[in-house]
């Protein structure tokens, strides 16, 4: 019940995602003549590919998010709020001071090497750091991601890339054509990977000694998880932007639904994280009409806003 | 058998356990015990390989600890340490299930299920089966934990403090459960205790430890004595029986 609600309540955003934007197109004008094929241009173009871009990145967000939770085993951490973005801006600006004209391909796997970098520093740090109470764990992260995005920040004002610097942090979905987009199936495919390693991966959300107690490598599952998140992070950075708050808020609302057990949550997490963006993105289209709000300022507010309520209701469960 | 040769664990300069070497027999249980800091939870751990030991070996039933693969090993001997705390949100299901990942790896048969549902019901968690862990008691979440590791149907079970969070009446209830687990079940349970009067009830075998070395080990009747609780504690106790068992009163 709840889940064909679900793929309703998505085929419906979907439907919406493709048939507002600027110029006019109706399933009316799809069907006729000449104006038709101008609408099924736009459709393919255009429309088609920002709201595949959206569900991927916006289902995507929210695995990495929920991964980046059971690696740490904190329910407050996701690739931003743990040096993970900061790390993949800092590598594509790198790239793009040092070989301008590669590929989208080769920025995104400088972006991601950094990415995995950055996290596995974090994660080093978070070892190191004795008798960590919840809040120090992200604390620690967004600590690290302001340094790393000082070192960005620093380079990109010397080297005039502030503007790039910008797209790369706030998500906008407004430049997505066709051709632009298509980086994010290698998101997708990681997300096929991570169902794969459900079990594994929720596994290490039970800990070090847990999962070497059922024989399990523990150091090689975060490995994998870490890659995963790495390559997510870089993707999405490099084709949208960061969207903030996503994979905070989808992991602990599906948790509260329907546990942890990734093997059970993961497609849940998938489809609300795709839900949320679309939705996200729909209110940046209509509320500053025929203009856009980046949907970075849109996730912003509603992120942060559903974040109090999930705080404030977390703090009710414990009572 | 497990059998532990002059395993040795330093920590810069402090060494935490000292070429310790013991052989624990197949069957029953072994308690062993001493007071904080002797060693014990380090000595389990080295046994269970989730700590690298600095010195010496580790075999269970001919299995090196250190270069068997760790898989093959969880099916051997299971661990369940103190102080655990999961962040996930698991139901108790989910939790004993994962005791089966040794064989099913993820894909449960119908008998990986069997065996969570008999771990469930040897525990009494019948009712709480699907409910949160977050949503448990403190005893309730112990005995999930148990169940899981005896869901892994090892050979060889070590726990370290299992009567951690638990009350009179279920501390009691937990033991007499281990105990029914090695009769009934053929099991060889290896517990980390505090309380020595729950070793000398239960145990077959007891092992004294004191400044990372095995002091005494013996029988319960033959470690239950004041001289001996003397030179592992450090404390003048006396000893009773009662109802057959020897118990200190170390209490005033």
């Amino acid at each position: 019940m709840r889940l064909l609600l679900t793929t309703t309540a998505l085929i419906v955003l979907s439907l919406i995602s493709l048939l507002i934007g600027a110029s006019d197109l109706s399933l009316a004008g799809l069907v006729s003549g000449d104006e038709g094929q101008q609408a099924t241009q736009i459709l393919l173009v255009s429309r088609i590919p920002r709201t595949l871009s959206l569900i991927l990145a916006g289902m995507a967000m929210a695995v990495a998010g929920t991964i980046m939770q059971m690696l740490t085993q904190n329910r407050f951490v996701e690739p931003s709020t743990a040096g993970t973005v900061e790390s993949a801006s800092l590598g594509l600006l790198i790239v793009t001071l040092l070989a301008p004209e590669s590929p989208v391909v080769v920025k995104m796997v400088a972006a991601a090497a950094c990415a995995l970098a950055g996290t596995a520093l974090f994660l080093r740090i978070l070892r190191l750091i004795p008798l960590r109470s919840v809040l120090t764990v992200p604390l620690v992260g967004i600590m690290l991601g302001g340094v790393i995005s000082a070192i960005t920040t620093f380079f990109a004002y010397r080297f005039d890339l502030l503007q790039s610097l910008n797209a790369w942090t706030t998500g906008d979905f407004s430049g997505v054509l066709r051709g632009r987009y298509e980086l994010l199936w290698v998101a997708f495919a990681l997300m096929v990977l991570a169902y794969f390693a459900a079990d594994r991966l929720t596994l290490a959300g039970m800990g070090r000694d847990f999962t070497t107690n059922l024989g399990l490598r523990y150091r090689s599952v975060v490995s994998l998880g870490l890659v995963i998140v790495a390559m997510v992070t870089a993707t999405i950075v490099v084709t949208i932007g960061m969207l903030p708050f996503l994979g905070l808020i989808v992991p602990n609302v599906v948790s509260l639904m329907i546990g942890d057990n990734m093997r059970r949550s993961l497609p849940w997490i998938a489809a609300l994280g795709a839900g949320l963006v679309l939705a996200c993105d729909i209110i940046g289209r209509v509320v500053y009409y025929p203009y856009e709000v980046p949907i970075g300022t849109i996730m912003g507010i509603v992120g942060s806003g559903l974040f109090l309520i999930l705080l404030l209701k977390g703090r009710e469960r414990l009572a | 058998m497990i059998e532990v040769a002059n395993a040795t664990k330093t920590y810069g300069d402090t060494i935490v356990v000292r070429d310790v070497s013991l052989t624990i027999p197949r069957r029953g249980i072994t308690s062993i015990i001493g007071p904080n800091g002797a060693g014990k939870s380090t000595l389990l751990s080295m046994i269970s390989r989730l700590m690298p030991m600095s010195a010496g070996t580790v075999t269970v039933e001919g299995l090196d600890v250190t270069s068997t693969p760790s898989d093959v090993l969880a099916k051997r001997l299971s661990i369940l340490r103190q102080d655990n705390r999961i962040a996930s949100r698991l139901t108790v299901r989910d939790l004993v299930e994962f005791g089966r990942y040794p064989y099913s790896k993820g894909r449960l048969t119908v008998e990986d299920r069997d065996h969570a549902s008999r771990a469930i019901s040897f525990l009494g968690l019948e009712l709480l089966a699907d409910r949160f862990l977050d949503e448990l008691s403190g005893g309730q979440r112990q005995r999930a934990y148990v169940a899981m590791v005896l869901c892994q149907d090892t050979d060889y079970v070590l726990f370290d403090e299992p009567l951690n969070n638990l009350d009179m009446k279920h501390a009691v209830g937990m033991m007499k459960l281990l105990r029914q687990a090695a009769d009934a079940l053929d099991k060889t349970i290896v517990l980390v205790l505090h309380d020595i009067n729950f070793a000398s009830c239960y145990s077959d075998y007891i092992v004294a430890m004191r400044d990372g070395t095995i002091v005494r080990h013996g029988t319960p009747d033959a470690i239950m004595t004041s001289a001996v609780i003397q030179e592992v504690y450090g404390m003048n106790v006396e000893v009773q029986e009662i109802r057959g068992r020897k118990i200190s009163v170390y209490y005033m």
